[in-house]
């Protein structure tokens, strides 16, 4: 049997410390997460230095457990992956800090990775990825079309302009009183409702591929607002539904449209509002229909949070590449994939 | 024993290999960007300089608080690592024992000082006692004004050292008069082989996966909450899935 290629990756860009050990860039051999949403949950929202003070505690003891679960010692591996960005500066330093270290220490090579790298390639566990790809990232930070043309070659074709879907999922949370972080419970109110609100779609018609979720969140929390001034009673899970459907309906046309121009072989959805089964399910019914030779991979729900194998598998590329960094890597907070050349935007 | 010693808990970085008392190599920055960028670097090179590597190392220093948040992280859990992936030894020292240390008159009263910022200090007060600092008042964070009045009633000289102390200095002097004495500028930084010296002789620590940096203060998150939930027990805060 051939030697495999275990990687150890590290994960800290949020509220989640993890750490994984991904041997071939595709078979999880352990993935360690240390999730912190029930501190944040006292506060409605991660605060930047609590989570970074909750690295720190659980680094270590995730490097640890990474290991043993896998059976595998620091002899074992062949590189150290990271995640060095975008998330929270304080947060990714505690994992940067940690991985440069181990990979000194044991002389092993260095691998920086972009956090949204990792999320697409959390999709590399269900299948091997055909190009090109085109994948729709949706997570609490970002809202993004993303071209692939090969492995480790990422180009923005279109993203938000104003929130991240997932950040407007916790901010209705909060006026629906849904507690930190919202998604997964709207997302369970949703099915229970109909859409009866006819929220705006906003963008849905502009020819761009671009996003925009401001305007639906202040329609939905004026709806409310003016409710509860005229003493009326609004059904929280029509709201969620009507929501919803206004996200889903909005990702969902984008997508479509994005396809009909650059025709893919694979749509990969990831990001942690890839968990969202109102999305899921919206996908893989009309895909199948208006593009029956694009396959549609779906990040697995355990893996569509933050999370080391998925910086393993997307580090896994840059190890065949021999794309490295050195012991000078710092977190880059704000790091973005560039737009696709001459995309207007 | 082999040491190393790392210093990242406000602007400067310092970094030293000891082989028992004797300073095999010691590098001091006040330059860099950020000390991310600057530590590992400048720990590869020392031990290098010292003609030894990673695994030669015996024991691993750390100043461990108070300091610049991000910066006592970035020392902390480069330590920590250091020691737990190698199984080495972990020491934490006092971020402002280190720079007390840095003056070496014997039974003299030393306040080392760091600016955490709106008039506030992280200071302590240390006597020093046979090249080592004792404290006299523990680390705390504390209004300027506040500490004056503490160290007045000790009516005794004291030398206040670190780069922050100019900034205080006329409110100080103000309060406490000819008994403020300025530390030499040399003596201002914190020094890894001093750090490295202080930590030789103490115990290291036996739970190195709880390990982390004394910050001396809440975030303010967490005390407004703590405000409103006094009796409220909220833990497991965070959780293994």
């Amino acid at each position: 049997m051939e030697k495999q290629n275990l990687i150890l990756a590290f994960e800290s860009s949020c509220d989640e410390t993890s750490v994984a050990v991904v041997a071939d860039g595709h078979k999880i051999l352990s993935n360690v997460i240390a999730t912190q949403i029930n501190s944040h949950k006292r506060f409605g929202g991660v605060v930047p230095e609590v989570a970074s003070r909750h690295h720190i505690e659980q680094i270590t003891i995730c490097i640890a457990d990474a290991l043993a679960e896998a059976q595998v010692g620091y002899d074992d591996l062949d590189a150290v992956a990271v995640t060095y960005g975008p998330g929270l500066v304080g947060a990714l330093l505690v994992g940067v800090s940690a991985a440069k270290t181990v990979a000194y220490a044991h002389h092993l090579p260095l691998i920086p990775v972009n956090h949204m790298a990792g999320h697409i390639y959390a999709a590399r566990f269900v299948k091997p990825f055909e190009f090109p790809l085109m994948a729709l990232l949706v997570s609490g930070g970002h809202t993004e079309l993303v071209y692939m043309q090969a492995d480790g070659q990422f180009e923005i074709i279109g993203e938000t302009r104003d929130d991240a879907a997932g950040e407007a999922y916790d901010k209705i949370g909060r006026v629906l009183g849904v507690p930190y972080p919202a998604g997964k419970v709207i997302d369970e109110m949703a099915h229970q409702g109909q859409d009866t609100f006819k929220f705006p779609r906003a963008m849905i018609d502009e020819a761009n591929f671009d996003f925009s979720f401001s305007g639906l969140k202040s329609a939905f929390i004026n709806t409310v607002h003016h409710a509860d001034q005229i003493g009326e009673t609004l059904d929280k899970n029509d709201l969620a539904a009507s929501f919803q459907a206004s996200v889903v309906d909005v990702l969902t046309a984008k997508t479509m449209r994005v396809l009909e121009q650059y025709p893919v072989k694979q749509l990969v959805l990831a990001g942690g509002v890839a968990a969202n089964h109102g999305l899921r399910e919206r996908l893989q019914a009309e895909l199948p229909v208006k593009f029956p030779n694009t396959e549609l991979i779906l990040a697995p729900l355990k893996l569509c949070g933050d999370n080391g194998a998925m910086i393993g598998a997307a580090g896994y590329i840059q190890y065949q590449q021999q794309k490295f960094g050195d012991a000078t890597l710092n977190a880059d907070p704000s790091l973005e994939f560039d737009w696709m050349p001459n995309m207007v935007h | 024993m082999k040491l190393l010693a790392i210093d990242t808990s406000n602007r400067p970085v310092s970094v030293a290999v000891l082989a028992d008392t004797k300073i095999l190599a010691t590098t001091t920055t006040t330059v860099g960007r950020n000390s991310s960028v600057t530590l590992l670097p400048l720990i590869e090179q020392a031990i290098a300089q010292a003609g030894l590597t990673a695994d030669d190392i015996d024991r691993v220093v750390v100043a461990d608080g108070p300091g610049s948040y991000t910066g006592l992280r970035i020392g902390v859990t480069t330590a920590k690592t250091f020691a737990y992936t190698l199984n080495k030894e972990l020491v934490g020292v006092s971020s402002l024992a280190v720079l007390a240390a840095n003056v070496t008159i014997e039974d003299q009263l030393v306040a080392p000082l760091f600016d955490a910022r709106r008039d506030n200090l992280f200071t302590g007060l240390y006597r020093m006692h046979a090249g080592q600092p004792v404290p006299v008042i523990a680390d705390q964070h504390i209004g300027a004004a506040e500490w004056a009045q503490q160290l007045k009633a000790y009516q005794a000289p004291i030398v206040f050292v670190g780069t922050a102390v100019d900034q205080y200095q006329a409110g100080l002097q103000a309060t406490l008069q000819a008994n403020f004495v300025r530390a030499l500028p040399q003596q201002d930084l914190p020094q890894a082989a001093v750090l490295g010296l202080l930590g030789r002789n103490m115990t290291p620590v036996k739970q190195l996966h709880a390990f982390v940096p004394h910050y001396l203060r809440l975030t303010q998150a967490e005390s407004e909450w703590l405000a409103k939930h006094p009796k409220e027990d909220h833990a497991p805060y965070v959780e293994k899935i």
